[in-house]
């Protein structure tokens, strides 16, 4: 076939494109996904019995502030990376911030707490599980963001990957909160972290196969 | 003075074309079949000129790239936003492409001879334009009846799809599925 052939098969009678793609597939993926987590969870872990007491620690909400403000960026960075030409920009330079702020957090705690309690606060009663079960809880919006990426067109692959497993583990660590009961900074800072950078990294190293077009 | 003046010029002409370029994408998003037709056939050239350039090492590929990727921008029209410059969107989508295709190559090479150097000669002053190697329309026969008939019927025969459901006995969604799946899979078969 030649250019022109084919370039006249492409013309014709193609349909109108529908408006707003990118964001419906990301409301689906995050919806979807979002509802899966929260389900998994509820089930094989548990909703935190004291929940509702929880809410009114000004703690609660600081553990709350690290998967959100590392989800909205992880959804700005891939949204700008699934569409050819549009520049990263800055959004990785925002990515520090919120650690850089649990980890002073954290530094504070440690100073102010009594020597033999530090190791206690850094490993609380459920470091070894935390960021497994957030890795756990991230798959559902780990499916749902590849599949959304995949109907978009990113060019930077590794990268494309790295910000939907990030996203995918922010998400998955905002689900957590509802479950874990614990309540120190040096834990969150350390365990979460890990716990979201295992779907990030698995993104990053999966992006180039899964988001090939 | 003049260099500058030149470049000033030069550089209202580029944008006047980005102008033009994307006032047909964007009537073509939108349906009109003439102002896409435009647009792709601009493209094609901008893409030739593009990858010539950057693969003069393989010249007998270069055409097949060109269709490769006008099939990749085709199927993902509907990443291209408005507000976004259409230089930057067509740019990346080329460069993509063309270093998926090196990657590829580069595959392919591990395990057969490398390029000779009399092929690099004769790279080298061949500027003619070339056929494609790879037939998109054998590649179309491989492709499953439920993608393979509408596509003949209302892409190439330009048949509505009312009237292409009407003779494969398709549901009209199933026509346009099968159109938009069968030019996926097409984009997948000439990826391998």
């Amino acid at each position: 076939m030649k250019t022109d052939a084919l370039i006249a098969m492409l013309a014709t009678n193609a349909a109108p494109v529908e408006a707003g793609v990118l964001r419906r597939r990301y409301a689906i993926a995050l919806g979807a996904g979002l509802a899966f987590a929260v389900l998994l969870m509820a089930v094989v872990l548990g909703v935190r019995p004291d929940l509702a007491e929880a809410t009114r620690l000004p703690m609660f909400w600081v553990k709350f502030a690290l998967p959100l403000s590392l989800l909205a960026i992880a959804i700005v960075g891939a949204v700008r990376l699934a569409r050819p030409g549009v520049a990263i920009g800055r959004v990785p330079a925002a990515l520090p911030v919120p650690v850089a702020a649990i980890w002073i957090l954290s530094a504070a705690a440690l100073v102010a707490a009594d020597p033999g309690q530090r190791i206690a606060m850094l490993l609380g009663d459920s470091w070894l599980m935390c960021p497994l079960n957030i890795a756990m809880l991230s798959m559902p919006v780990f499916a749902g963001v590849f599949w959304a990426m995949r109907g978009l067109a990113p060019t930077r692959l590794v990268l494309a990957g790295a910000f939907s497993g990030l996203l995918a583990g922010a998400a998955g660590a905002l689900v957590y909160c509802l479950h874990c009961p614990e309540m120190a900074a040096p834990f969150i800072g350390t365990w979460y972290l890990l716990g979201m950078a295992i779907p990030a990294v698995a993104g990053a190293a999966l992006g180039p196969r899964l988001l090939r077009w | 003075m003049g260099s500058a003046r030149e470049y000033m010029r030069s550089r209202e002409r580029v944008g006047a074309q980005e102008d033009h370029l994307k006032d047909l994408l964007v009537r073509g998003l939108a349906g009109d079949g003439a102002a896409y037709h435009a647009f792709l056939k601009a493209l094609s050239a901008f893409l030739r000129a593009f990858l010539r350039g950057r693969l003069a090492r393989v010249p007998d590929e270069v055409e097949d790239l060109v269709q490769e990727t006008l099939l990749a921008i085709h199927n993902q029209r509907h990443t291209y936003d408005a507000s976004q410059p259409l230089t930057a969107w067509m740019h990346a989508i080329a460069r993509y492409k063309m270093i998926d295709f090196l990657r590829r190559r580069a595959g392919r090479e591990a395990m057969n001879d490398p390029l000779s150097d009399d092929d690099e000669l004769l790279a080298a002053s061949d500027e003619e334009a070339r056929e494609a190697r790879r037939d998109l329309a054998t590649l179309l026969e491989r492709l499953p009846d439920r993608q393979r008939l509408p596509i003949l019927h209302v892409k190439i025969q330009g048949l509505s799809v009312a009237e292409t459901a009407k003779l494969t006995g398709l549901s009209e969604s199933a026509v346009k599925i099968g159109v938009h799946r069968g030019l996926k899979a097409l984009a997948a078969f000439v990826r391998k």
